[in-house]
């Protein structure tokens, strides 16, 4: 376990259970993937920790020239995805991460919804060969109503049956896909939910089946457009041929403005659950 | 076959004409100092588990390590002769799907990590390998090897050795000119590190410091180097950093190595 001197109060327990595989390598991410690169070719399995923009964005071409083209076992852990360090501002959050580290063909790219499916996912994943990215949410309380810490590798996690409108979500945000959910059945809209936790494998099959015979599909990500589960959904649906209708949520602009909480920023980019259910009434009397 | 700056330079010249490309005084540069860890000073073969390991980090100068892995026997005269041929792995940076070459570079300023973490993978394995980079002189330009390098001297990893090729020169320029290094000993003496110059170009020096590194920190050697060292217009000129040979350059050159 590397870490570029983040997580007080997160990584102690382990640090102290095994202070020899422990290294706080400084504040100095790019290093701490290459020594991840050098540690696993040797054949470790070094888990390399930092708050989601410093673990991806920063030391990018390392993962990309390291991990990534050796295919080793380096586990590249951002925390707070999103907008989840709120009053932090932009410096901190991670709205393109997923896009990045999706774009490489050899990373296994996880954004788990909720403590219960990371913890899951982790256990999944122990022995996948190549790198693999996990954008963990802070919260290590709150779960998602339904979902149970289910995960499979290429798979996505149906968590509310519904026969109109699908809603599918990628990370926390999808508590408050749940919530749009129980808000749009008012409107007497009976919606599906699904968690897309596994972003790459992309489960392709799983949402061309979730999709079929839908008349409208609605993702929602606290990530931009351009490469997020959103572009995911998109390129199901145009390589797949499937004749459904798709509104993307997510963050729409860059964040650089006033700061507030995570419920403030993502309210301020249309993502609460009241929202959300908004929007998909509007798309739908759109049509 | 004996492992020779020589032989690496006439191999350099060879394929660099074959080939039509360039990057040959960075190659000429470091060609003693691969004749002297490919020449007994690199332990292990290429299958072995607790080999040591080499980086390439300056990865635009990999002919000079094909040359070298050729005469050590870890590739065939074909591999060699396949050097940026369609569908070759002997590209114009190295890759670690070839036998000897344990980590792909092309990036500057990324070796150095891989090297650090190989050390530090040594040390948790209770293994006495060593870990080597090979560096350019601009490559310290890069922030990342100031990581590397605190994070080295930190952990006291003496079984790491980088190796800098100070040729002087860089794309555009000669490092003075660009981005001065100077103090290039005393940065590194600052950081914590064994700093030894060495003549770059004679190996007995080379191998001789390689052979009496004391425990305790990590090792550099500053290696004094001419670029294009062996073929008189080509030394300290900045065109070759990038510029391949025509016929009549070519003949010069090759009579000036000799056989």
């Amino acid at each position: 376990m590397l870490t570029a001197d983040l997580g007080f109060l997160a990584l102690e327990p382990f640090a102290e259970a095994f202070p020899e595989r422990f290294f706080n390598v400084g504040v100095a991410e790019q290093n701490m993937v290459g020594l991840a690169t050098g540690l696993a070719e040797a054949g470790m399995i070094p888990f390399v920790y930092s708050i989601a923009p410093f673990a991806s964005l920063r030391p990018y071409e390392f993962i990309r020239n390291g991990p990534v083209f050796h295919r080793l076992p380096v586990r590249v852990v951002g925390i707070g995805g999103g907008m989840e360090y709120g009053p932090n501002g932009l410096s901190h959050y991670a709205l393109e991460d997923v896009a990045v580290m999706r774009a490489q063909p050899t990373m296994t790219v996880i954004a788990p919804a909720d403590h219960q499916q990371a913890r899951s996912a982790l256990i999944a994943t122990a022995n996948v060969p190549g790198p693999i990215y996990f954008r963990l949410g802070k919260d290590d309380d709150k779960v998602v109503p339904g979902l149970s810490g289910a995960f499979e590798l290429g798979r996505i996690q149906p968590i509310r049956e519904g026969r109109d409108v699908v809603i599918m979500a990628m990370g926390p945000i999808a508590g408050q896909a749940m919530e749009a959910a129980e808000l749009l059945r008012a409107e007497g809209l009976d919606c599906a939910v699904a968690v897309v936790a596994c972003v790459s494998p992309s489960p392709t099959e799983d949402i061309a089946a979730l999709l079929s015979g839908r008349s409208l599909a609605v993702t929602v990500e606290v990530h931009y457009l351009a490469g997020g589960l959103g572009s995911l959904v998109a390129e199901v649906i145009a390589d797949n041929r499937i004749d459904v209708r798709l509104l993307r949520q997510g963050v729409r602009s860059t964040p650089d403005g006033p700061v507030g909480s995570q419920e403030f920023m993502e309210k301020s980019f249309g993502l609460s659950a009241q929202q959300l259910a908004r929007a998909v009434v509007q798309e739908l009397a759109a049509r | 076959m004996p492992v020779s700056g020589r032989g690496i330079r006439r191999l350099v010249l060879e394929q660099s004409k074959r080939a039509n490309v360039g990057h040959i005084g960075s190659a000429l540069s470091v060609a003693d100092i691969l004749a002297v860890l490919y020449g007994g000073v690199l332990k292990g073969g290429a299958g072995d588990p607790d080999r040591d390991r080499f980086v390439m980090s300056k990865g635009h100068a990999a002919i000079a390590l094909y040359a070298a892995l050729y005469m050590a026997d870890y590739l065939t005269r074909d591999d060699l002769d396949s050097y940026i041929g369609e569908g070759s792995l002997l590209g114009v940076h190295p890759h670690h799907g070839l036998p000897g070459i344990d980590f792909s570079t092309g990036s500057l300023g990324q070796g150095l990590a891989f090297a650090t973490g190989a050390a530090l993978a040594a040390r948790l394995a209770g293994s006495q390998r060593r870990s080597y980079a090979l560096l350019s002189d601009a490559e310290v330009n890069e922030g990342s090897v100031w990581e590397a390098v605190m994070f080295a001297a930190h952990h006291g990893l003496d079984n790491l050795v980088a190796i800098i090729d100070v040729n002087g020169q860089q794309a555009l320029g000669y490092t003075r000119d660009v981005i001065s290094l100077a103090p290039l000993e005393d940065r590194w003496r600052a950081f914590n590190w064994d700093v030894h110059v060495v003549p770059g170009h004679e190996p007995a020096a080379i191998a001789s410091v390689l052979e009496g590194l004391r425990p305790g920190q990590p090792h550099v050697l500053i290696a004094q180097t001419t670029f294009g060292k062996g073929v008189s217009f080509m030394e300290n000129q900045i065109r070759w950093h990038y510029m391949p040979m025509n016929d009549e350059e070519y003949a010069i050159a090759l009579g000036e190595i000799g056989d």
